[in-house]
């Protein structure tokens, strides 16, 4: 029998994508919205909107409340600790780029910031700049052989000079799940602060913070079946009590003159400017969505068709899968076929997969590779999905082999 | 401008790819003339005449002589080979200021291939162009 989706009809662009005969298989780049979502949007434009943590009308009291609300709903999907706060950024990369910024003045020359070799360039960049402006050391844990992080390697690389682990719970290319829990414990234990990078994690398994236990975890909605624009940073109080704030302006702060201000601490003093309300009310829609999924079979789904793309692709000759995926996505190269070569006849096709080097150049180069292509899965995919994808590929296959 | 004329290999190219409908026999054309690219020295292939802008790696040489440009270019890639092959044949032999007046996006358009420039920053095609205006208009 065919594997079909029990959501799919959840998700109007999927209809509208096949009527257009596209198939997506694109979805760590960005996920479809579920018609809750475009729901919520329209109520909100629609019964009137306001800004929040400003106004003292009726409306703006309402919108606040419902904005503030979405903080509660958003740590409890986390399993967040109740010494923790939840901040709205307009995404991933603003979060990090916040933590860098914000602990800035605590890192002194000669200190030691930790990533891992296979990190996307936006818990990358802002690392290693801070390295740059601070004379401190960027520390790259290394992966073994098969993809794998070397654990081994990575705890003789956290010593008492380290003052950050940055570390993503899932690769956007490689698909695999990091050991999360030995890292932590151990940067902890040198009095480091833990960043998870949750963008790609958080679609296929949500995390339980309390468990998990790290000082921030950051994830995008617009990945997770939520609105573009907002992103999510998770810390615990002590930890975010240690951030300067890095941007300026509207609410918060507690007090100014002209020439001093004291700041709010967290949230609000993290959050300058109108924040992405609409995208924040709407994101509560996504998660009640989400909510009401049998956990167990979206996940048994999710895993049957992870498994059979891999098996499918393993089936062709001349394929070259990287590292040992374990969920939600393949990247793969061809023995003789150029990348861009076979995404543009796949693209051709009408199937949107992603090609190129997926915003990880140094894990592209440590590969020895030059781009990789990406199929990526929703919940919404189906085995149809992957039947037009191997059609597509063997067809653009046999044009270029 | 319709009055700049079309090399002889450009109006054969036009002909080819106005006959073909089919994403495949399209694809398939593409790929034969990605063959016709003058063959690329490989000690060109080198930093200097790296395209930047595109994922994929693309190398563009250019000389003047007498008033008339010739270019050279390869890529690893071979659609974007097919695709440079397709701009050289209509850019290479024609008087610098015939070639000022051209306006490529319209020549890809005649081939309908015009969403190989549009569509992908990773393809290139668009790189090379801005890189050969930009040659055009440095001083020489
Ligand atoms: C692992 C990982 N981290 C960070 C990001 C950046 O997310 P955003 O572009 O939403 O800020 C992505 C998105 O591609 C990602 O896959």
């Amino acid at each position: 029998m065919m594997l079909s989706s029990p959501w799919r009809a959840d998700f109007p662009a999927l209809a509208n994508l096949a009527h257009q005969g596209l198939v997506y298989l694109d979805s760590a780049a960005t996920a479809q919205k579920p018609q809750p979502l475009l729901d919520a949007l329209q109520h909100y434009y629609a019964q009137g909107v306001a800004n929040v943590h400003r106004a003292q009308h009726r409306l703006g009291n309402r919108t606040t409340q419902a904005f503030e609300q979405v903080r509660e709903q958003v740590a409890h999907w986390l399993q967040a600790p109740v010494d923790s706060e939840i901040i709205f950024t307009r995404g991933t990369t603003e979060a990090i780029n916040l933590l860098a910024y914000g602990l800035e003045a605590q890192i002194q020359p000669g200190d030691e910031l930790v990533i891992s070799a296979l990190e996307h360039h936006a818990n990358l960049l802002p690392w290693q700049q801070l390295a740059l402006r601070r004379g401190a050391r960027l520390v790259v844990l290394p992966l073994d052989a098969s993809g794998q992080l070397d654990l081994v390697a990575a705890q003789s690389l956290i010593g008492p000079r380290t003052r950050t682990l940055a570390i993503s719970q899932l690769s956007n290319v490689l698909g695999n799940w990091l050991p999360l829990k030995p890292l932590i414990q151990q940067a902890q234990a040198q009095g480091a602060w833990v960043v998870v990078d949750g963008a790609q994690g958080i679609v296929h398994q949500p995390p339980n913070l309390k468990q998990l236990g790290c000082d921030f975890y950051v994830f995008s909605s617009h990945k997770v079946y939520g609105p573009d624009g907002l992103g999510v940073l998770y810390g615990r109080r002590a930890a975010l009590a240690q951030l300067q704030p890095w941007q300026f302006g509207g609410e918060m702060l507690d007090h100014t003159d002209y020439y001093r201000a004291q700041f709010r601490p967290a949230p609000l003093g993290f959050e300058a400017g109108t924040p992405p309300i609409a995208s924040v009310l709407g994101f509560a829609a996504t998660l009640n969505y989400l909510y009401q999924i049998d956990q167990a079979a979206w996940i048994a789904h999710e895993q049957r068709l992870h498994s059979n793309l891999l098996t499918g692709l393993q089936q062709r000759s001349g394929i070259r899968i990287l590292g040992q995926p374990q969920a939600a996505l393949v990247s793969f190269t061809h023995e003789s076929v150029h990348p861009s070569d076979l995404a543009q006849l796949i693209s051709e096709q009408g199937v949107a997969i992603r090609t190129g080097s997926h915003c990880a150049q140094p894990l592209m180069q440590h590969l020895g590779i030059n781009g990789a292509l990406r199929v990526s899965l929703g919940l919404y995919n189906d085995q149809q999905d992957l039947e037009r994808f191997f059609q597509a590929l063997d067809q653009a296959l046999e044009l270029l082999v | 401008m319709t009055s700049v004329s079309l090399p002889a290999q450009a109006q054969q190219a036009l002909s080819e790819f106005q006959q073909y409908k089919s994403w495949e026999q399209r694809s398939r054309l593409l790929l034969r003339w990605a063959e016709h690219l003058e063959p690329f020295p490989s000690e060109a292939q080198c930093e200097t005449n790296r395209v930047l802008g595109c994922e994929t790696k693309v190398w563009l040489t250019a000389h003047q002589c007498k008033g008339v440009w010739h270019f050279q270019a390869s890529s690893e890639a071979r659609l974007l080979r097919g695709l440079l092959a397709l701009l050289l044949v209509r850019i290479n032999g024609i008087s610098a200021t015939e070639l000022a007046q051209l306006d490529v996006q319209d020549w890809f358009q005649q081939l309908g291939l015009a969403h190989q420039i549009s569509s992908s920053r990773n393809n290139g095609l668009n790189a090379v162009i801005q890189r050969i205006q930009k040659l055009m208009q440095a001083p020489v």
